[in-house]
């Protein structure tokens, strides 16, 4: 494998601890390794140039069931924005919904690297992977759902931790995945039948259980199997007026708890997209920013992370296992609606969606996103996404990093707003100042998430022994730049490097790397409980047989497996 | 000695049974019996154990004859076709698995071809509904468990899926749904008097061609709106009465087929069978589903959606993808002779296209890939016999509700025959190389 050094760049690199300094950074064999290691590299030069890892995405809809049904069901999302094949490149399309082909160079031209699928419903989990193994260069894991999961309900309906967790090692195994994510605990079931769970207290219909028990029990499976990431939350009543309550009291669920994990993280609960969450008032008319209420209970709980879900002010593609709530945003917006209600397991719902910026609601949503980022104390713990597509695509990430450096890129924002003023009433930005530094942002967008994944052993910095995963970015953070000189640097990476490969070049897509998918093999003692209530429920209730259930062989040609002993 | 292979799946139909038992002899070479499966999809496995099948490819002669090619021979055949074409057509792909799928996305990619799959005379016209106003559904299992009102409109499963009814929709027992059938209320719309009908609770003789009006007129009938005295050749009081018990149900489910897909209306009526659901999530809970017919249609969907972002009619012809039907789809090329090479794999559109249609086949370089010998081979240049999916291959293919099941290998294929990926993967590099040329 070619040697590369990368140099006289500036670095911003949290695990080192390096805010910009000029340092040389060197690969081998796939590793970042010290400079002295090299024998005769390729040197790239770096000078007046931006060094940082490759970005990890913690939370992105890019692969799977859900995805496909946005991109079959909106040609629309395909107009004007085709490209065709060149060179290695395969044809292109997709804005807010991409093809794989797309989702894996557009990452990458962003100087991305790792991005994890947000929600993996069991048993589709065959097509997200799928989908992950035709997306070139990146590394991916996905999170397959268990907040609506039948075993799950019945286990901890009597708080039967052990057999949940023994169930959860039985489901990643199964279904290839990485971590718990949940969503809409409980609610998802009760959709099933039309009817949903608003709040932690709420019971699910039949299942005599709470989400407050689901959230409670999971995060406790969770940590007695000590997996590589924490328990991944979407809290019960997203997108709705007051709905800041129920987050406060989802977060409150993991006070006391402790992480488990030899991984290196400190959380017990990330909560996702909380943007989405984060809302006062009792109405549309009245909704307001309770961002600073959830950012000081965020910022004096260290066994929490979140991400922002910010909202870009695009036309996109809404996508969730929280399958009431697209029927709900479909009675809003009167736009096309699909649902996916899965057997045992979840469900979802996809809905287009405008974030116009004529639009009160879209424009407070835009500002309590970067709200919640400004106000983070510890930015290894607030993360940078769009929960894409949901509250915009993934390629407005650059746009993002303007918004929290500049504070003129905000006001130019408040500006274009049609009801600018009722915003700033609704919420705190404009009284917000601070501007984000890039180490900051490297914090937020890949050592933080790394972290908080349990991977910072791989990706999210620059420490010799790493994953060999660098970008190079034209932007001399020294000198003057307006704005709009962020967004564009950030959003075409002039180097990448992914494990040791050189996948862009001069801004050009050069290799489509080796993507690895990302699992996690939970060793737990025998369970002869669970394995019988698998094969009752796979005999009486599923339409699959149990042998055809689990995925395997060609689906992950590029398996890295990640193995816990939850034995002892 | 025999051996008894368990969880087989049924490469036939888009009920993609998962349960059958096949037994074959000890060596794997012999397939011998096949327990569980309906009459047609215990067919599909031993006609692959016909005597007389072909294993190699074929060229026809000037005569019309045939003459036994080498698969070399057959893949430089179908490279240079191929990139000979200014815009050659790739139908098919609903009887393959979805790794075959994706090789043949690339090489049409390479030549730029038209991808089209057999939903272009089936259910496209949903696609397009879809396209529309979206799709409020479900797995199948979800039926199973819980569904209590089973709505089938222009579709015969008693025929075209055979074990649909007792293993999903009418008869089996699920979570929520103890007493089976007796606990649901079915009701079939048809004009014809089918096999499925006479086990309904509720069969509506609908007037040919006027599903449209039916369906609106339900929409109106949950509003407790005026009808008129009757609509679509039905009394409204049995409309009323329908539209009631839908709307009293726990959870709703509507199947449906090519009676409305491809009858007057077509993606028109998709659309209101669509809103029917939608307003029926305002009382209670409501699903619709598509009876895809090939077992693997869906999936050739699945692959093209997540390449290209269209689902069927995918015309890569200008380096990118454009999908418009009625331009882009099978039949309107071929008629308006916009298409200059067929190659055809997973379907039969000889027996399913307007002849009209399959003579601009015949008069074309054509191939035709195919286990069978099918009234497509026979108006196709070459023929290459391959490895059937699902019996001497495995591949993922997707039911009809989307759910992906990894097909089995239960018997070896005749001794040195491709598999529909293996050929296509050999084209692909072929074709490359003859564009590197
Ligand atoms: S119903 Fe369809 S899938 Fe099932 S056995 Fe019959 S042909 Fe095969």
């Amino acid at each position: 494998m070619a040697e590369y050094l990368i140099k006289n760049g500036f670095v911003f690199d949290p695990v080192l601890g390096i805010k910009g300094d000029r340092v040389d950074v060197a690969i081998k064999d796939g590793k970042i390794v010290e400079t002295t290691a090299l024998s005769s590299p390729k040197v790239i030069d770096a000078a007046g140039k931006t060094v940082m890892a490759g970005g990890v995405d913690i939370h992105a809809h890019v692969a799977g069931p859900k995805v496909n049904i946005g991109r079959n069901f909106r040609p629309e999302d395909k107009l004007f924005g085709y490209k065709a094949r060149s060179g290695i490149e395969r044809m292109q399309g997709g804005f807010s919904v991409p093809t794989t082909i797309r989702t894996g160079y557009n990452y990458a031209r962003m100087g991305y690297t790792t991005v994890m699928e947000a929600a993996m419903p069991p048993l589709y989990a065959r097509h997200t992977h799928e989908e992950m193994r035709d997306t070139p260069i990146l590394d991916q894991g996905a999170y397959p759902v268990f907040g609506n999961n039948w075993f799950v309900l019945e286990y901890l309906k009597n708080h039967e931790i052990e057999n949940a967790a023994a169930y959860i090692a039985w489901l990643l195994r199964a279904t290839k995945g990485y971590a718990v994510k949940v969503v809409n605990p409980g609610g998802t079931e009760a959709w099933a039948w039309g009817l949903n769970c608003e709040n932690v207290h709420d019971p699910v219909p039949y299942f005599d259980i709470t989400p407050a028990q689901i959230i409670k029990g999971l995060i406790e499976a969770n940590e007695y199997l000590g997996l590589p990431h924490s328990m991944h939350m979407h809290a019960n009543n997203l997108g709705n007026p007051g709905n800041y309550t129920t987050t406060l009291d989802s977060f409150k669920l993991s006070e006391g708890i402790k992480p488990n994990s030899k991984f290196g993280r400190d959380q017990v609960m990330h909560h996702t997209h909380v943007q989405f969450h984060s809302y006062g008032g009792d109405s549309w008319a009245n909704v307001e920013s309770k961002a600073k209420e959830i950012m000081d209970y965020v910022n004096s709980h260290d066994n929490l992370t979140i991400d922002m879900g910010q909202v870009t002010l695009d036309e996109t593609t809404t996508m969730t296992a929280d399958g009431p709530f697209e029927h709900h945003l479909t009675e809003l917006n009167h736009l096309k609606w699909a649902n996916a209600d899965v057997e045992l397991e979840t469900g979802s719902g996809v809905v287009p969606y405008v974030y116009s910026p004529s639009i009160k609601v879209c424009a407070i949503q835009w500002a309590i996103g970067l709200e919640l980022a400004l106000l983070a104390k510890d930015p290894m713990r607030v993360f940078m996404t769009t929960d894409h597509p949901n509250a915009g695509p993934f390629i407005r990430y650059p746009r993002i990093m303007k918004w929290l450096m500049s504070e003129e890129a905000r006001k130019q924002q408040f500006d274009a707003f049609k009801h600018k003023d009722k915003v700033i009433d609704a919420t705190n930005l404009a009284n917000i100042d601070r501007e984000l530094d890039l180490y900051e942002i490297a914090q937020m967008t890949r050592a933080g998430p790394a972290k908080s994944l349990g991977l910072a052993h791989m990706y999210g910095g620059l420490a010799p022994g790493l994953e060999a995963d660098v970008a190079v970015f034209n932007f001399n953070p020294n000198e003057p730049y307006a704005p709009d000189d962020i967004e564009k640097a950030f959003g075409s990476a002039e180097h990448l490097f992914k494990a040791g490969v050189q996948v862009i070049q001069d801004r050009e897509i050069v290799s489509n790397g080796n993507k690895r998918t990302l699992w996690v093999n939970a060793k737990v003692n025998e369970n002869p409980q669970v394995m019988r209530d698998v094969k009752e429920k796979f005999l009486r209730y599923y339409t699959v047989t149990l042998n055809n259930y689990e995925v395997t062989g060609h689906y992950l040609p590029n398996p890295y497996v990640i193995e816990v002993d939850a034995t002892e | 000695m025999t051996r008894t292979v368990t969880d087989v799946i049924c490469p036939f139909c888009g009920t993609l049974c998962d349960d059958l038992e096949v037994v074959v002899s000890d060596d794997g070479k012999e397939l011998l019996e096949v327990y569980n499966a309906c009459a047609i999809g215990a067919e599909k496995f031993l006609h692959s154990q016909a005597k007389d099948r072909i294993t190699r490819p074929r060229m026809r002669q000037e005569d019309g004859s045939w003459k036994e090619i080498s698969y070399d021979e057959a893949i430089e055949y179908t490279a240079r076709m191929l990139t000979d074409a200014k815009k050659p057509l790739m139908y098919g792909w609903s009887s393959t698995n979805c790794e075959a799928q994706a090789v043949g996305s690339e090489i049409g990619e390479v030549v730029g071809a038209v991808m089209d799959n057999t939903a272009t005379v089936c259910h496209g016209t949903s696609l397009i509904a879809v396209q529309d106003i979206g799709i409020p559904s479900c797995t199948l299992g979800e039926v199973k468990n819980r569904a209590d009102r089973i709505l089938f409109w222009g579709c015969n499963p008693a025929h075209a899926h055979p074990r649909h009814m007792s293993r999903y929709s009418i008869f089996p027992r699920g979570f929520f749904t103890g007493k089976g059938h007796t606990g649901r209320k079915v009701i079939v719309v048809d004009p014809r008097p089918t096999d499925t009908a006479s086990v309904a609770d509720v069969h509506l003789q609908v007037e040919q061609g006027r599903d449209y009006e039916l369906l609106n007129a339900f929409r109106v009938a949950f509003k407790g709106e005026q009808l008129p005295d009757v609509v679509a050749g039905i009394p409204k009081e049995k409309i009323y009465e329908a539209a009631e018990t839908l709307k009293s149900g726990r959870f709703v489910i509507i199947f449906f087929g090519m009676g409305v897909t491809q009858s007057l209306g077509k993606n028109h009526n998709i659309d209101e069978a669509i809103a029917v659901t939608r307003d029926l999530n305002e009382y209670t809970k409501a699903a619709i589903m598509p009876m895809r017919g090939h077992y693997n249609v869906t999936g050739s969907g699945q692959v093209w959606g997540w390449l290209f972002g269209f689902p069927y009619a995918v015309d890569l012809s200008r380096g990118f993808a454009r999908y418009n039907p009625g331009e882009t789809t099978s039949n309107d090329l071929l008629r308006r002779d916009e298409v200059d090479a067929v190659f055809v794999l997973g379907s039969d559109p000889g027996a399913h296209f307007p002849f009209s249609s399959v003579k601009k086949i015949y008069d074309r370089p054509s191939v035709a890939i195919d286990p069978h010998e099918t009234p497509t081979t026979e108006v196709c240049k070459v023929h290459v016999p391959v490895a059937f999916v699902g019996v001497e291959v495995g591949g993922c293919a997707y039911r009809m509700d989307n759910v992906p099941i990894e097909t089995r290998k239960v018997v070896e294929p005749p001794e040195g025959m491709m598999t529909d990926e293996e050929f296509l993967k050999h084209v692909l590099a072929r074709v490359k190389e003859i564009q590197g040329e």
